[in-house]
């Protein structure tokens, strides 16, 4: 088992870091064990290459556009991925996207691709979320516990 | 008959560039670049710790982390007026360095080289014939028939999933796509080898930086990597051994493949050496400092007035240098924010938005238009090899030279550096500076270890800020160009910040004086066979690697990240 969880975002402009945010919260509150690796892709670019490569499982914690309500969770799963990164829902993707199309081509992509996303509610620059969006980040970090237990992953709390 | 072309975006991965051209009679008559993304770290910074400023600025772009982590740390040790210990320096120039070569593969393979290469030709090709040909230009190891079928083959697979991805905005079959079916398939197995070399480099980065897209070991005052033989979790011997085999595996291939692959496809591309000429003022600084202070550079920089690479160049010299200080303005005249004060040194400088929609005469841009002493200056890798050549630098010399007798043994008529000043030319001058770099960053880990043997292992001074306002700037030659980071500090905080990169010097917005940009000026007389496939403006803009990320920030999700291109 070999699991990338990759928050990505820029936390200089408010919610669009909410990926990068997630990520951090859920390091805060859980034990991840051995075989699961939590990184913070800020705006990857082709550095994030090899980081990539060296994992089977791909989970991309992001800010996305599904057309949904601002603050709306979801969780991309399965046939759904591929038209995510058609549709270009997150401002990250093309960097991403490419990232993986790459990797198809030395043959390391990653086996399994899924997104946790929260829809923004602000691009402004400042270094905090709205407070509507930094609220939705428990919902996510659950959504990823939930992700990560169905590909049989044990994860325990962190004492507070 | 004037049509107006609109490309935007114009990057194939960091994509917020708007280039808008007017052509008539087949060529570019007029041209316009645009930021499309405003910019806000300076307003982030306002009142911040100065020894934190690093963190955030090194978010501001997803490609070049670590080249905004170092220069914000010497802008506030020049303010502090610091030095840094030996072994920070060597590690810094170390990182620079890997990056940088990792930036340079990735631009031209990855990034830039579908301009010119065909990859549907290159299913046509002959894998024998394509060795032969390959063995005749290079010695490279992986240069075999089977090297050349097997990525045929890959190749094959990948365009006939329909899955184009990475390849998706080529431009199979455009009348501007010359190269024989051998030469297509020799560039795109060498593109598949360098995903691999590029790699390496940037595990360099990822030691050195304890991790990697965001290196954690900077510091104001020297670098936070503590070094002991005797301790695992710390820079070793070992690790340090390791860098140093990555970094020459990592020259062959710059050595035997980059610069052999460069001159070849220039020479079949030799009418480009005529276009994308454009703003031929440069602008380099000196980098590597190999001292405390600042005051010994490995790399010379300077300006060159007028492409006179003789009487036109002026050096910059040392960390300190006031020539430099003084000669840098930004102007907002059609930018989109509050102006009226003419250009403002950045010490001074003012980022307060205001938008309005876009004027061809008026303001079309987030981006602000900086100048040297009231030049506009092309900036980057064909800007710093030119001020190190004119400083008579004897690697860059040496490598300038011999890729200017290979592209003249390819099309049996001598050329001089006066090729280099064109849109073939920035693709040939990255490869050399990958050639020097490389060899660089050998140098500094030498210098690294035998200042280690000899007992030496600070990394960090301590800084300590005083009451009252202090000032300082700090540059750093970026792959794309020269960086500069300006820090106005009061009582231990950030009272004003500003960072000018390298995209604003090339792609900003008319200035002051109505004088255009670097990429606005080359663009002028670019031919275009097919207006709705502008395929020649997209060639010259890509020989600068743009990268916007930085110049102007993402504020619009709603913005198209699909390549589009309009004919109004």
């Amino acid at each position: 088992m070999s699991i990338l969880v990759l928050g990505l975002g820029n936390i200089l402009l408010s919610d669009e870091g909410v990926g990068v945010r997630a990520v951090e919260a859920f390091q805060a509150q859980w034990t991840v064990p051995d075989g699961v690796d939590v990184v913070d892709g800020g705006t990857c670019g082709m550095d994030m290459l090899d980081i990539i490569a060296s994992h089977r499982t791909l989970i991309v914690v992001d800010a996305v556009k599904t057309g949904a309500p601002v603050g709306t969770v979801v969780k991309i799963t399965g046939s759904d991925v591929p038209v995510f990164f058609r549709g270009r829902l997150s401002p990250h993707q093309l960097g991403l996207s490419d990232l993986l199309a790459t990797l198809t081509l030395t043959d390391e992509a990653p086996g399994y691709v899924s997104v946790i996303g929260c829809v923004p509610a602000s691009m402004e620059t400042s270094l905090e979320m709205t407070p509507g969006i930094a609220a939705r980040i428990p919902a996510m970090v659950d959504l990823l516990v939930e992700e990560l237990r169905s590909l049989g992953v044990s994860l325990e709390p962190k004492a507070p | 008959m004037v049509q107006r072309i609109v490309v935007d975006p114009i990057t194939r991965i960091e994509g917020h560039l708007r280039v808008d051209c007017d052509v008539d009679g087949g060529k570019v008559t007029k041209a316009w670049a645009s930021g499309q993304m405003w910019r806000g770290i300076e307003l982030i910074l306002q009142g911040k710790d100065p020894r934190d400023a690093w963190v955030f600025a090194q978010r501001i772009c997803g490609v070049c982390t670590t080249v905004h982590a170092i220069t914000s740390v010497r802008a506030v040790e020049n303010a502090l007026k610091m030095e840094v210990p030996l072994n920070a320096q060597f590690i810094r120039n170390i990182i620079q360095g890997a990056h940088a070569v990792h930036d340079h593969i990735v631009h031209f393979y990855h990034l830039s080289a579908i301009d010119f290469v065909d990859i549907v030709s290159a299913l046509k090709a002959d894998p024998v014939a394509t060795s032969k040909l390959a063995q005749s230009l290079s010695d490279w190891k992986m240069n075999g028939v089977g090297d050349f079928a097997n990525a045929q083959k890959k190749l094959a697979a990948f365009v006939n999933s329909g899955q184009l991805g990475i390849f998706g905005s080529g431009y199979w079959g455009h009348p501007a796509m010359k190269l024989p079916p051998e030469v297509n398939l020799l560039a795109a197995t060498h593109y598949l080898q360098a995903i691999e070399f590029q790699r390496r480099m940037n595990k360099v980065v990822a030691i050195l930086g304890s991790k990697t897209p965001h290196i954690q070991n900077m510091a104001v005052g020297g670098v936070a990597n503590p070094i002991n033989f005797d301790s695992q979790s710390t820079l070793t011997l070992e690790k340090l051994h390791y860098i140093k085999e990555l970094i020459d595996e990592v020259g062959e291939f710059v050595q035997q493949v980059y610069i052999p692959d460069v001159c070849a496809i220039g020479a079949f591309y030799a009418d480009w050496t005529q276009i994308g000429r454009g703003v031929v003022n440069y602008l380099a600084c000196p980098d590597m400092p190999v001292d405390t202070k600042g005051e010994k550079l490995s790399l010379p920089g300077g300006f060159i007035k007028g492409a006179d690479l003789v009487g036109g160049f002026n050096p910059i010299k040392t960390f300190n240098d006031a020539y430099f200080e003084k000669g840098v303005k930004e102007s907002v005249k059609h930018s989109w924010y509050q102006g009226g004060k003419g250009a403002l040194h950045p010490y001074d400088g003012e980022t307060i938005p205001q938008y309005t929609d876009w004027s061809d005469d008026g303001k079309y841009s987030w981006i602000k238009s900086p100048t040297f002493y009231d030049n506009r200056a092309q900036v980057g890798p064909l800007a710093n090899v030119l001020c190190m050549f004119a400083a008579g630098h004897e690697p860059t010399v040496r490598w300038t030279t011999a890729a200017l007798n290979t592209i003249a043994m390819h099309l049996k008529t001598p050329v001089g550096p006066d090729i280099l000043h064109s849109t073939i030319g920035r693709h040939a001058a990255r490869a050399v500076r990958a050639a020097v770099l490389h060899e660089e960053v050998g140098k500094q880990w030498t210098m690294l270890m035998e200042n280690l043997g000899k007992g030496d292992f600070t990394t960090y001074n301590k800084p300590v800020f005083p009451k009252g306002e202090i000032r300082g700037f700090g540059f750093h030659e970026a792959p794309r160009g020269i960086l500069s980071h300006w820090v106005v500090i009061e009582n231990g905080k950030i009272k004003n910040y500003q960072a000018v990169v390298p995209t604003t010097w090339n792609a900003g917005p008319r200035d002051e004086g109505e004088q255009m940009s670097a990429y606005e000026s080359a663009l002028l007389d670019t031919p275009v066979a097919d207006p709705e496939k502008p395929l020649e403006v997209i060639r010259t803009v890509h020989s600068f690697d743009p990268c916007l990320a930085c110049a102007v920030h993402l504020t619009d999700t709603e913005s198209r990240s699909s390549y589009q291109v309009k004919v109004v």
